[in-house]
């Protein structure tokens, strides 16, 4: 046995206004009201505006969110502010669609000519390019208005008016290959792939070198015999170049990334592989999903950007963070369902099985969905409602003072900053921070824990969740 | 109120008549407890779902409320709601809820 680490992890966004349409809400209420539809396109932002937004900033690594300044956040302009960061990007929509076509190995997404030739100009510069299989790009070229037209094809837009490009339906009577959710899928693949990309990039790594990436996504891949068939995780290890690498999806509605990272530690603390890649790419159906309450309260839609993250698992290597399989908590089916027990089960069971007191993590990573996204549809502000229940969970236990409660959620919680695709926001979108604090040793420990929403299934009326500690290395500076 | 809570809210009073009916919010602040008890008194104000003009005029409480703490043995309110207790701000979803009680009372 040896001891997992987390090497590094990379986070991207993908800017993607003129997807958000086909959110799944913005796709069913649009085409109901003009008035809406006009309003909707209407209050789209620029890519100037997404990138200076502090929780897109505090997304891609370039500050921390407890660093973020005092919302509102959507009016900030700031043209300091840079796509790229020390964990990855924003990327914006033009280069994006590229990327989709770029990564289409079924020839689905026709570009339009100058929107091809735009995006081809623009990813020839990018950092990643020649990780890239860009020749797609230009063999996608096709006439994107006939096409649209097609039976069951999708016109997809930059911005708010521009057709540029067109999804095709990958079957004619098959609705798990519409081209709606080819579309969503192929987003996600592009995303991850994005993110697996800058973190290969970014940490020096060999692609041959990674035996087996895990998916974590929300998407579901399949065709009518098996809607959610899967393995998105081998489609992103293909177009990334990981030329020995096997895969496989983990699923558990948003909390499946804490799973898929304590199954990929758990293969390599094993033995059984040595190198195991983490991968999740954004949810288009998630895009536009809270848009009335932005429009009622005046503010831009803010669910226009398609999220990615991958984080890479390895056997000890003396300086980077270790994820400890011996302190890992579960949502048992006889836990109960209300909020206090989930997080119990989450938050304070494993740490007291460990014999670690709670004041002695720096930072609990939880549901970080933006708040700013969420409380103008009357969602409330989940991470502070979070973080609240692990503070009097901990004065509860004897950890700290009733009075010592706000004092605890607000130095080792943190406020939302990931978008509302749910798997993202489930503790995955702090792996960066997390690593950079425990590697800078400014953290000793840091605890993900994730909860997904498994009733939305119809399955099960329950809910589920799963936690992992994170330390600095021992053996490290 | 999502939509499917509210078909089963009506079905219910249909099939048990509204005066053996209690509704009970465990809503997490006072604006979600508002319209949630608002939805069950006096329809739905979004105009959305099965509520939606249905003035059913139930007895509706917050389950932070102290007429239903006194009801509860004070073991199972511990073990279910205590933590929520320490979170939450009672006085104010109390009031909320307690204010739109019995609403549909005051129009003929």
């Amino acid at each position: 046995m040896s001891n997992p680490v987390i090497s590094g992890a990379a986070q991207v966004l993908a800017h993607a206004p003129g997807l958000a349409r086909h959110g799944s809400k913005p796709r069913r209420e649009l085409p109901r009201d003009g008035e809406v539809e006009s309003s909707f396109l209407g209050s789209l932002r620029t890519f100037d505006q997404a990138v200076a937004y502090p929780p897109h900033q505090a997304y891609i690594g370039a500050i921390h969110p407890r660093a973020m300044p005092e919302r509102p956040w959507f009016a900030t302009t700031d043209p300091e502010a840079s796509r790229f960061a020390p964990s990855g990007e924003l990327m914006p929509e033009d280069e994006l669609l590229g990327l989709l076509a770029a990564v289409d190995h079924f020839d689905l997404l026709v570009l339009a000519e100058d929107v091809a030739e735009q995006a081809a100009a623009a990813l020839a510069g990018h950092p990643l390019a020649k990780h890239l299989d860009l020749d797609r790009i230009e063999r996608a070229v096709g006439d994107v208005e006939k096409v649209s037209a097609e039976p069951g094809a999708l016109g997809l837009h930059l911005g708010a008016h521009r057709l540029g490009a067109a999804m095709r339906r990958g079957d004619e009577a098959d609705e798990a290959l519409s081209a709606y959710v080819l579309l969503d899928n192929l987003a996600t693949k592009a995303t991850a792939t994005l993110s697996l990309l800058h973190l290969l990039v970014n940490l020096d790594v060999d692609p041959a070198s990674i035996d087996y990436v895990i998916g974590c996504g929300e998407e579901a891949v399949g065709d009518r015999y098996q809607r959610g068939g899967g393995n998105m995780a081998k489609a992103v290890a293909e177009v990334a170049g990981l030329s020995e690498a096997s895969g496989m999806d983990v699923k558990n509605f948003c909390a499946a990334p804490i799973p898929a990272l304590v199954v990929g530690a758990a293969l390599v603390a094993s033995g059984t592989f040595q190198r195991v890649a983490v991968v999740a790419g954004g949810s288009l159906a998630k895009l536009g999903m809270k848009f009335q309450g932005h429009l009622r309260h005046e503010m831009p839609v803010l669910e226009d950007v398609l999220g990615g993250s991958a984080a890479l698992i390895e056997a000890d290597d003396g300086a980077s963070p270790r994820i400890r399989l011996d302190v890992v908590g579960r949502h048992r089916v006889s836990a109960g369902g209300s909020s206090p027990q989930i997080m119990e089960a989450l938050a304070v069971e494993p740490l007291q099985r460990a014999g670690i007191p709670m004041t002695e993590v720096d930072d609990y990573a939880t549901e970080l969905h933006d708040p700013e996204i969420t409380e103008p549809q009357g969602s409330g502000n989940v991470p502070e409602r979070n973080y609240r229940t692990i503070a009097a969970l901990a004065a509860r236990s004897g950890a700290i003072t009733k009075e010592e409660l706000s004092d605890f959620a607000a130095t080792r919680g943190m406020p939302g900053f990931a978008p509302t695709q749910g798997h993202l926001a489930s503790a995955l979108c702090y792996l960066p921070h997390a690593l950079d604090r425990l590697r800078g040793g400014e953290a000793e420990r840091v605890m993900m824990i994730a909860k997904g929403s498994l009733f939305l299934g119809r399955m099960s009326q329950m809910s589920d969740g799963m936690s992992v500690l994170l330390e600095k290395n021992p053996e490290g500076a | 109120m999502d939509l499917q809570s509210q078909e089963s809210i009506l079905r219910l009073s249909e099939q048990h008549g509204k005066d053996d009916l209690i509704v009970l919010i465990g809503a997490p602040d006072a604006e979600a407890a508002e319209i949630t008890a608002e939805t069950v008194v006096l329809g739905d104000p979004a105009y959305a779902g099965a509520l939606a003009g249905v003035q059913l005029g139930l007895d509706v409480f917050h389950v932070l409320e102290d007429e239903v703490k006194t009801a509860i043995p004070d073991d199972v309110w511990e073990a279910q709601i205590g933590v929520m207790e320490d979170i939450l701000d009672t006085d104010a979803v109390s009031s909320a809820v307690a204010g739109m009680r019995g609403k549909s009372q005051d129009t003929p």
